[in-house]
């Protein structure tokens, strides 16, 4: 009984205290750079798509909210045809960032996103390509991936021997 | 002729303002609420977000007032209207301040407990109705919570009267010149209190909506305006209560410098802020232990109350 | 059956395998890289490591590779012993030391043998700060990818290529770290199996190229359990679409039939699915053009086409009982022809016939690959029958393990075995025309004429069983090789005979049922496999249906009102005068198909029939063996299954009774009600009220993305799945979560395995059957007691005599080419040959005509020209023309024709 007096008694002394909310949106909110708001797709530091088409989103997304389709140009660099998001669906979750290889795909601080018709929710790839790196400016997968592709050939990425030369009869 | 339309008037101001306040009510809750929980509530909708209430009713105005295809539709539709009924029913004996009161029936108390009595009938009606399992588990909560209570409300209030020797709400308040009744009366003021919000099926005491376990309880199949008056009918309960706690135990309209009816309405709203402190502060029982307090502790208590009070005051005398 | 401890726990295993195959058919997750079911234990990898204990008190034991270790009675090893986990961590981390950091862009991610086993080793991080070796990739062709850096140097390509498939043109160079598997030069690998290096590959360096045009991830693709309809073997397919195309086929493991490998064919041809020339709305002649129009206006016209008697329906040996049935219903028994070149009908029924009396069986492919002496009459089976000949290919080591059990090497010990055999073979006996690409491994060739070829069978016959018919006039040399190949045949335990209507002679299959019917009568067990040409000719010819010959006589007589044609472009099968006259004689053409054919481009109406992707249906291979494929994805627009359209058709034409036909079972009960032979149909899948534990089986895996995204660019509110009335398979990754029935297994995939490897959990045990029996019923065995009083069939034909001014042709096939669908297959397309005319070196110098000239071949009254290719090896007299290559004229073979100077 005295429990819920004093109970009663600690509450009333709320009255008194200062208020947490924000008036939003009068008020902005300051939120990390590492918070979990829109989705975007950068680019790497020489300024070429990022995203390789990898699907590992797609497959982390656990409402299925990505979907893309891989293609490559003629020197064999693979990029998505279309990658879509469909925002109504999304949760902002952040796996697909975890789980892209090439700090591709990064969610933002904004959540600003609203719209009066869910159709102009989903985002197509002209929608989601920033123009500079986002949060990880200095790292380039082709730079370390074994893969040829324009303007690099094969044994020049990083840590590469130069192609072997099948021909010699060195040890 | 002069004094019928006295007494319409009276009616209909009468009605009228208990009306406001229960539906400006929702808006003070809300921000004391808020308040209590360090928050703002609802503050963009006019000054001090005051126009709330007024947004809230027109859009129950406009909601769809379904009638669902499986309910028993003539019984679903007259459950929130007896509620209302009901509750209004009982301000026509209460008495705001001398002369202020639409009829000062000399059996007044045992009038309000009489309509009380009839307001489970809204309750259990909405949730049979319904025919809904969580609607009917409501329904049956309420009745039993509210029959148990309502044994030792009315035995809470027997101290009261045999101090006052009158049923009538003027004699009762006209009996507290000298002192209030709460400082005699203080464990049948507590006893009324804690029944007074089971009645009114108030937090802590919820347990009929119990939204956590029973989605929204007797009136989850409700929609529109006749949700609007299951919902303002509970508010117009609080404003009962709070009325009749000020009546029967705090000398009612009496205090000094003030106009009486101001009195009256001060003492009335302290009573409203506590119930909303008390749902700002308290968590639900458990539905088993509500009843085990309802008969194993509230009830004795009353009876013990009225038996020594019946016995001093037979000794007095 | 022999007791192991594998942990401490005893196991019942069979003796005959090493420990490796023991513990994954017992289910252990044990990693391993240079083994595989079908080639057998070399230990090159040091992958598959355990520990061995001499006994039960041994506690420090030593690690020996599984692979490498015969099962034997009481035989102790430990998996989990922390020393060998470390062990095999250690081996992965140095086979990962120079792979690239590219599995995100890598065709294989997903889906790749050396990310599992990599997890299941436990390596996670590397510590390797050195430089990569890294290798120059080739241009493998149009259908395998080379990407060599990935390379873990396991050496499963070269053995399966060069060993298992008899290619020359893969090996491995170099050496130490550096040791590179690739071709001399780039170029297209030759063999027809290279499709198959993308699967036996643990890791990404060959990967399918067809693929990567359009690539998806494994997880992303809807699958569904299917039939390959490129020949009539019926391998087991599993194709896999995405965004409403079809993105790649894989094998689909069956223990009788294809087993872990396809043909290229078989793999490639897929993309004829998503053809620019396909069908996809209901097409309606107006103006002279055809013009696509409303499902609803192109039955009204059917409504009033229909309702006139003197419909003829001719159907096709290329798609399903279901569909023929249905055209049969549609036009009746009696006026339902069989879509099919008049001799290839005449010789499927007398194929059908001599199976179905005896005495002797047909085999399977499984089976096939286990005789251990075989006759081919008349069939480059490389190019017609394609997995057969790999199945063959197989048969010539039979006879060479005695070479082996008599040195007591296992037989899992591939190199070992292969070591102790040396260039030693088993018999093969080939007889053909010309050249065929088994000729590598056969013990002799014999090349002639079509005549000779069936002279040599009945030669065979009667060396055999002097009972059989005498070959009258045979040249010294023929009766020798006739008596080598009796004598081989008759001291083999399982020898067989292969034969097929390729040649279009009866008299071949004649000789070959003799050959077959002789050992019989000498009590060996023969096989007697013939190839059929097209995935359901022989579910056609069971159907009973009337020859093509007929509908064109009535349609000259001016009877016919009308003509539905079912996926079939009649070009094909008779010569153009002849087709046009038929479709001429026909007021009204209708033709249903999924590509717009000649043919089709002639009819009045065209209906969108679904390809073997977008339908359901039964077929019947060569063997005798129905098998119901499953429809992959639901296609866009009015593209539905052929039998759906003619049940439209029969509802227009006022045929209350096509009510009834609603689903594909249905249609298979009506089906089996009315034809006896083919009744068993029903049981070639469980119908589409099966259900496993309550629910539907997934056809897309569990992992399957973009659900909420792939459809919101058209419409933000996701559609739902689309219900499949037709089986029990769902469009939807929802449903059993575990193993269906074998013939319902669009996938394999199990917890840690996700290359096509987890088929290992699907079979009762390694390399054997798929875990309640391998799907398909068999339609056709021998009549019971024909062993010993088989007859002997046909007469030999008289000798083949060369002619001064003509050739004599016969047809020659081509994997890539021949094939109706797969020439829409742009990889497919690519290396389809240009036509041409084969004859001999020797014929050629006496025209005058030189490799690539252009020269004018009147034959069967029609005439065209070609370029010559000049074949060393054809004998004199002879001459070649390919069947159904693009540019040649059908023309009936084999046939004297003249070839001249242009």
């Amino acid at each position: 009984m005295l429990s819920v007096i004093r109970t009663l008694w600690h509450i009333f002394l709320h009255a008194f205290h200062p208020r947490v909310t924000v008036q939003y949106p009068d008020e902005k909110p300051y939120l990390a750079p590492r918070y979990r708001g829109r989705i975007i797709l950068s680019r790497d530091p020489d300024g070429g798509e990022r995203c390789v088409a990898c699907y590992l989103c797609a497959v982390a997304c656990p409402v299925d909210c990505i979907s893309l389709q891989a293609t490559e140009d003629e020197t064999g660099r693979r990029y998505p045809e279309f990658f879509r998001i469909n925002f109504s669906r999304c949760i902002f979750c952040g796996y697909c960032e975890e789980a892209c290889p090439t700090y591709a795909i990064q969610l933002t601080p904004d959540f600003e996103i609203c719209e009066y018709n869910r159709q102009n929710l989903v985002y197509e790839k002209e929608d989601l390509l920033i123009s500079g790196p986002g949060k990880y400016p200095d790292y380039s997968f082709w730079r370390v991936a074994g893969v040829e592709i324009g303007g690099k050939g094969k044994g020049e990425s990083e840590r590469e021997d130069p192609p072997a030369d099948l021909r010699s009869l060195m040890p | 002729m002069r004094e019928t339309i006295i007494h319409i008037v009276t009616v209909l101001v009468v009605l009228f303002v208990v009306l406001n306040i229960a539906a400006g009510l929702i808006w003070v809750e809300r921000r004391l609420l808020a308040l209590w929980q360090d928050r703002y509530g609802p503050n963009r909708v006019g000054p001090f977000g005051l126009l709330q209430v007024a947004a809230d009713t027109i859009k129950l105005f406009f909601k769809e007032d379904w009638v669902p295809p499986f309910a028993d539709k003539w019984v679903f539709i007259l459950a929130p209207g007896i509620v209302m009924l009901t509750v209004l029913m009982s301000f026509t004996v209460l008495t705001f301040a001398p002369g202020i009161a639409i009829a000062d029936l000399n059996i007044g108390l045992l009038f309000v407990l009489a309509m009380s009595s009839l307001g489970v009938y809204s309750v259990v009606l909405g949730g049979w109705a319904s025919d809904n399992k969580y609607a009917l588990l409501g329904g049956l909560r309420a009745a039993a919570q509210m029959l148990s209570y309502e044994v030792f409300m009315g035995l809470s209030l027997m101290g009261v009267v045999l101090m006052a020797g009158s049923f009538s709400m003027s004699a009762i308040v006209e009996a507290q010149r000298k002192m209030w009744f709460v400082v005699p009366q203080f464990l049948g003021f507590v006893l009324f209190l804690i029944a007074g919000v089971a009645e009114t099926r108030r937090l802590p005491f919820d347990i009929p909506e119990a939204e956590s376990e029973l989605v929204a309880g007797f009136h989850s199949e409700y929609s529109g305006m006749k949700f609007g008056m299951f919902f303002v009918g509970e508010y117009v309960g609080v404003v009962l209560i709070s009325a009749l706690i000020s009546i029967l135990f705090f000398g009612g309209w009496l205090g000094p410098v003030l106009p009486p009816i101001v009195w009256f309405l001060i003492k009335m709203f302290f009573f409203i802020g506590f119930f909303i402190l008390l749902r700002a502060a308290l968590p639900r029982p458990r539905f088993d232990q509500l009843m085990d307090w309802g008969w194993k502790l509230m009830l004795p208590l009353a009876l013990a109350n009225l038996l020594v009070t019946g016995a001093i005051v037979l000794a007095v005398r | 059956m022999t007791k192991v401890y594998v942990d401490n726990r005893p196991f019942e295993v069979r003796p005959d395998q090493c420990m490796l195959q023991a513990c994954l058919t017992l289910g252990f997750d044990l990693p391993y890289f240079c083994w595989h079911p079908a080639l057998g234990s070399v230990g090159a990898c040091r992958q598959c490591a355990v520990k061995q204990y001499k006994d039960e008190n041994d506690k420090k034991g030593r690690i020996v590779m599984s692979c490498m270790t015969p099962v034997a009675e009481g035989l102790r090893i430990s998996i989990h012993d922390p020393e060998v986990v470390a062990f095999r961590a250690a081996i992965i981390e140095g086979l990962m030391e120079s792979h690239p950091h590219d599995c995100p862009v890598c065709d294989e991610g997903g889906e790749c043998h050396l990310q599992d086993m990599t997890v299941m080793t436990g390596h996670n991080y590397r510590r390797y700060r050195f430089n990569k070796r890294t290798f120059r990739n080739q241009d493998l062709g149009p259908f395998v990818n080379h990407e060599m850096n990935r390379c873990i140097q396991c050496y499963r390509c070269v053995r399966y290529y060069r060993e298992y498939a008899g290619g020359r043109d893969l090996k491995e160079f170099s050496m130490r770290n550096q040791v590179y598997f690739g071709r001399y030069e780039d170029g297209t690998l030759e063999n027809e199996f290279a499709g198959n290096l993308v699967e036996i590959c643990p890791t990404g360096v060959f990967t399918d190229k067809t693929l990567k045009r359009h690539y998806t991830r494994k997880w992303d693709l809807q699958f569904a359990p299917s039939i390959c309809v490129h020949c009539g073997l019926g391998c087991n397919t599993s194709p896999g679409e995405r965004y409403g195309s079809l993105r790649r086929i894989v094998n689909r493991y069956h223990g009788e039939l294809n087993g872990y490998f396809l043909c290229d064919r078989g793999r490639f041809s897929y993309e004829f699915v998503n053809s620019e020339r396909r069908v996809r709305q209901p097409l309606l002649r107006q103006d002279n053009g055809l013009r696509p129009t409303s499902k609803a206006a192109v039955l009204d016209r059917l409504k009033s086409i229909l309702a006139f008697g003197k419909v003829l329906g001719i159907g096709s040996p290329r798609a399903s009982l279901e569909a023929n049935f249905a055209l049969r219903a549609l036009v009746g028994a009696e006026r339902f022809f069989a879509g099919t070149a008049p001799a290839e009908q005449r010789l499927t029924s007398l194929m059908l016939q001599i199976l179905r009396e005896g005495p002797a069986r047909t085999p399977s492919l499984h089976e096939i690959e286990l005789s251990d002496a075989v006759l081919i009459l008349g069939e480059d089976v490389t190019q017609t029958a394609p997995r057969m000949a790999l199945a063959l290919r197989q048969s010539v080591r039979q006879q060479t393990f005695q070479i082996a059990e008599k040195l007591k090497i296992p037989l899992w010990l591939d190199h070992a075995v292969r070591e102790a055999v040396q260039e030693e073979k088993g018999p093969l006996f080939i007889a053909a025309p010309y050249v065929t690409r088994l000729d590598d491994v056969a013990r002799e060739t014999y090349r002639a004429a079509p005549q000779e070829i069936a002279r040599l069978g009945f030669a065979v016959a009667h060396a055999l069983d002097g009972s059989a018919p005498e070959v009258a006039g045979l040249s010294e040399e023929l009766r020798n090789l006739a008596g080598r190949v009796a004598q081989a045949l008759r001291d083999a335990k399982r020898p067989l005979v292969v034969s097929g209507p390729s040649l279009n002679s009866e008299s071949v299959i004649y000789a070959a049922a003799n050959v077959a019917s002789a050992l019989c009568r000498a009590g060996k067990p023969a096989g007697l496999s013939f190839t059929t040409p097209e995935c359901n000719s022989v579910g056609l010819n069971l159907m009973g249906a009337r020859p093509l010959a007929e509908a064109m006589e009535a349609a000259q007589k001016g009877e016919v009102e009308a003509l539905v044609i079912l996926e079939n472009d009649l070009y094909r099968r008779a010569p153009r005068q002849q087709v046009d006259a038929l479709l001429k004689g026909a007021k009204h053409v209708i033709v249903l198909d999924s590509l717009l054919t000649p043919t089709a481009s002639q009819a009045e109406i065209v209906l969108p029939a679904g390809t073997f992707a977008e339908s359901d249906g039964t077929l019947v291979n060569n063997e005798g063996r129905a098998q119901r494929f499953f429809q992959v994805f639901v296609p866009q627009g009015d593209i539905r299954e052929s039998w759906r359209w003619l049940r439209e058709m029969m509802i227009a034409a006022g045929r209350r009774e096509a009510a009834a036909l609603e689903t594909l079972d249905h249609v298979d009960e009506a089906l089996a009600q009315a034809l006896p032979a083919l009744a068993a149909v029903t049981k070639a899948a469980p119908s589409a009220s099966f259900r496993e534990a309550g629910a539907k089986i997934p056809r897309a895996p569990h992992r399957y993305s973009g659900r909420t995204a792939m459809h919101a660019n058209i419409n933000v509110s996701e559609p739902k799945p689309p219900d499949d009335p037709d089986s029990p398979l769902s469009f939807s990754m929802e449903g059993y979560p575990d193993q269906p029935p074998s013939p319902l297994i669009p996938f394999f995939w199990s917890p840690a395995w996700n290359s096509i490897q987890a088929v290992n959990k699907f079979q009762e045990e390694i390399a054997g059957p798929l875990r309640g029996g391998d799907p398909g019923v068999r339609l056709i065995e021998p009549t019971p007691g024909s062993e010993a009083n088989g007859a002997y069939r046909g007469a030999p034909p008289e000798a083949f005599s060369v002619r001064e001014e003509e050739r004599f042709f016969v047809p020659l096939y081509h994997i890539f080419g021949s094939e109706e669908l797969s020439q829409q297959a742009p990889a497919v397309a690519e290396l389809i040959p240009k036509p041409y005319i084969a004859i001999a070196t020797e014929d050629a110098a006496r025209l005058q005509l030189k490799e690539g000239d252009e020269a004018e071949v009147r034959l069967n009254g029609s005439t065209q020209r070609l370029a010559i290719r000049l074949r060393e090896e054809m004998p004199k007299g002879l001459a070649g023309l390919p069947v159904g290559l693009p540019g040649v004229e059908t023309v009936e073979l084999p046939a004297w024709g003249k070839i001249t100077r242009v």
